[in-house]
């Protein structure tokens, strides 16, 4: 059964229409990471999943209920981070996990056990008695997620939980999220890359109000394959290599490059969709008396799937 | 609704303003405000009553109750903290009567503090209890409509300072249309209603010692109408 499932999700603003038509799901315990440049209407999907706001028109269902109609089972069973991480300044970090572990309905005589749990998870347990607003900004992240997992919830929605911090700081929050996807069900929104590869098996490239792409990053790899590139280093004549690199079938186009090898040259060789040439190059390229020093596959990268995705509409 | 989150709610309220300097600034400004007034009064009119400190209640209750409701809902939008509110299994009433009730409970206090004043004066001399009672009464009943004015007014506007502006203009508009400067101006036939909707009619009703039911269902419609409004507001935005 899906936990999530949005279908066909429209949101109109004033004059603007954020959402055109966004249908997904998500399985029990996946992490999905929801992708997308500024804009696309990431956020906008995340504040309707979460009830803070109305779709103009579709269906949305959160754990089996309604997010129209029965908004309150569904933040019941939701663990919402917003964008920007909004915390209440002057409150002490365990008065507003305690407030929202009360909000929540967590029964009084489990709050402390929550709290303290939470805070060892997310590892601010000794800033408890601080007042947030003295924290600095990676102590906030973590209290902000401790404060939608103080209830304990099934699924978690976490709208860029990593902007704003230092390396050292996002390689935590990351590991962290990681943990948490073991039980829960959770849904990342981010525009870096690298932190939905890293954290999520499923990616979901939303673009301009729809869904643009789909899948795991395996998957999405081998759909967008058109730019799978070689990188070729020959010893011998340039211009020959060349010539004989760009007859070979399956080799669209070749650039050259250099390389710091005495009498070496790099070739950068875009492929057919579809076409491995490898074996073809090494066989032509010795047949030739050329020598060849290296072949190097290079995998579309997530950042050239994202923007072939979402520059393509 | 659920008692406990309006209690929480109320409670983080409450304690939000003793976190803020802008709590103890209003308790001192009322207190000493109000009894510089008031003994200003006793010892010139050598009378131990309280009327003329009723009197000016509502005035200084038009500047201090907007800088009480100001931030409410305006703050929550402004820092995003909204979104943590309203994501939380809450209605928006809970949220409505948890913000409210926090608001009248600071009132209620200040008040508290000034029984200072009749205290005094039942030392010195014998007042009117029956009439002072009635007064407490109807301070009450001005400061909670006062109060759901300026919330439902903090929920439309973003920024405090205009939440504040707007509630005591609008307050001071509501307060004043039932005064008989108005009435003057007014046509004959809608004179009546002027003076039924005039929230300084019945407060000088109430202040005469006469606790008459139709001042008592004016403050609570007053009152309800007001909370009603600002729940449509959160709705509304809501659900668009």
């Amino acid at each position: 059964m899906n936990t999530i499932r949005v279908r066909n999700l429209r949101k109109k603003y004033s004059n603007t229409e954020a959402l055109k038509g966004v249908s997904f799901e998500v399985d029990k315990g996946e992490i999905v990471g929801f992708l997308g440049p500024n804009g696309a209407g990431k956020t906008t999907t995340m504040k309707i999943l979460s009830c803070f706001m109305a779709a103009s028109s579709g269906e949305a269902t959160v754990a089996g209920h309604d997010c129209f109609t029965h908004p309150l089972l569904v933040q019941q069973k939701l663990g919402y981070l917003p964008e920007n991480n909004p915390l209440y300044p002057d409150m002490k970090v365990y008065e507003y996990l305690r407030y929202m572990a009360e909000l929540h309905n967590v029964p009084s005589r489990h709050i402390k056990d929550r709290i303290k749990k939470v805070a060892e998870d997310c590892g601010f347990a000794e800033k408890i008695d601080h007042v947030i607003h003295n924290l600095s900004k990676g102590y906030r992240q973590r209290i902000g997620l401790g404060a939608t997992l103080v209830h304990d919830p099934e699924i978690l929605i976490l709208d860029e939980p990593t902007v704003g911090l230092d390396p050292n700081q996002i390689v935590e929050i990351r590991g962290l999220i990681k943990k948490l996807g073991r039980e829960k069900t959770v849904i990342l929104c981010s525009h870096v890359l690298t932190e939905v590869e890293m954290t999520c098996n499923r990616i979901v490239i939303i673009d301009q109000g729809i869904i643009a792409a789909s899948g795991t990053a395996a998957e999405l790899r081998h759909t967008f394959d058109a730019h799978v590139k070689l990188k070729v280093v020959i010893r011998g004549e340039q211009a020959k290599a060349l010539g004989i690199l760009t007859a070979i079938p399956g080799v669209k186009n070749t650039d050259t490059y250099s390389v710091r090898e005495k009498g070496a040259y790099g070739f950068v060789i875009t492929v057919a969709r579809n076409r491995d040439p490898r074996p073809e190059i090494s066989r032509i390229v010795i047949e030739n008396g050329l020598q060849l020093l290296e072949i190097h596959r290079e995998l579309a990268s997530l950042e050239s799937i994202f923007n072939q995705v979402t520059t393509a509409s | 609704m659920k008692f406990r989150h309006i209690n929480t709610i109320m409670q983080k309220e409450l304690q939000g303003y003793f976190n803020s300097p802008l709590a103890y600034i209003f308790m001192a400004v009322f207190l000493v405000f109000t009894s510089w007034a008031f003994f200003r009064g006793v010892f010139l009119a050598g009378q131990a009553a309280m009327r003329g400190y009723f009197a000016l209640l509502p005035w200084v209750f038009l500047l201090l109750i907007p800088a009480i409701t100001m931030r409410q809902f305006s703050e929550e939008r402004k820092m995003g903290t909204m979104e943590v509110l309203l994501t939380a299994p809450v209605t928006p009433w809970e949220a409505v009567l948890g913000k409210f009730f926090a608001s009248f409970s600071f009132l209620l206090m200040n008040l508290i503090f000034s029984l200072i004043i009749p205290a005094i004066l039942f030392i010195i001399g014998w007042p009117d209890w029956g009439t002072i009672a009635a007064g407490y009464l109807g301070a009450l009943f001005l400061g909670a409509a006062y109060l759901a004015i300026g919330l439902f007014i903090s929920s439309l506007a973003d920024s405090q300072i205009i939440s504040f502006i707007l509630s005591a203009v609008f307050i001071f508009a509501l307060f004043i249309i039932g005064d008989d400067a108005v009435l003057r101006a007014v046509p004959l036939s809608l004179v009546p209603i002027f003076k039924f909707l005039g929230l300084g009619v019945h407060f000088s009703s109430i202040l005469r010692g006469v606790l008459d039911s139709r001042d008592v269902v004016y403050y609570a419609l007053l009152v309800f109408l007001f909370l009603h409004l600002t729940v449509a507001n959160i709705h509304n935005r809501r659900w668009r």
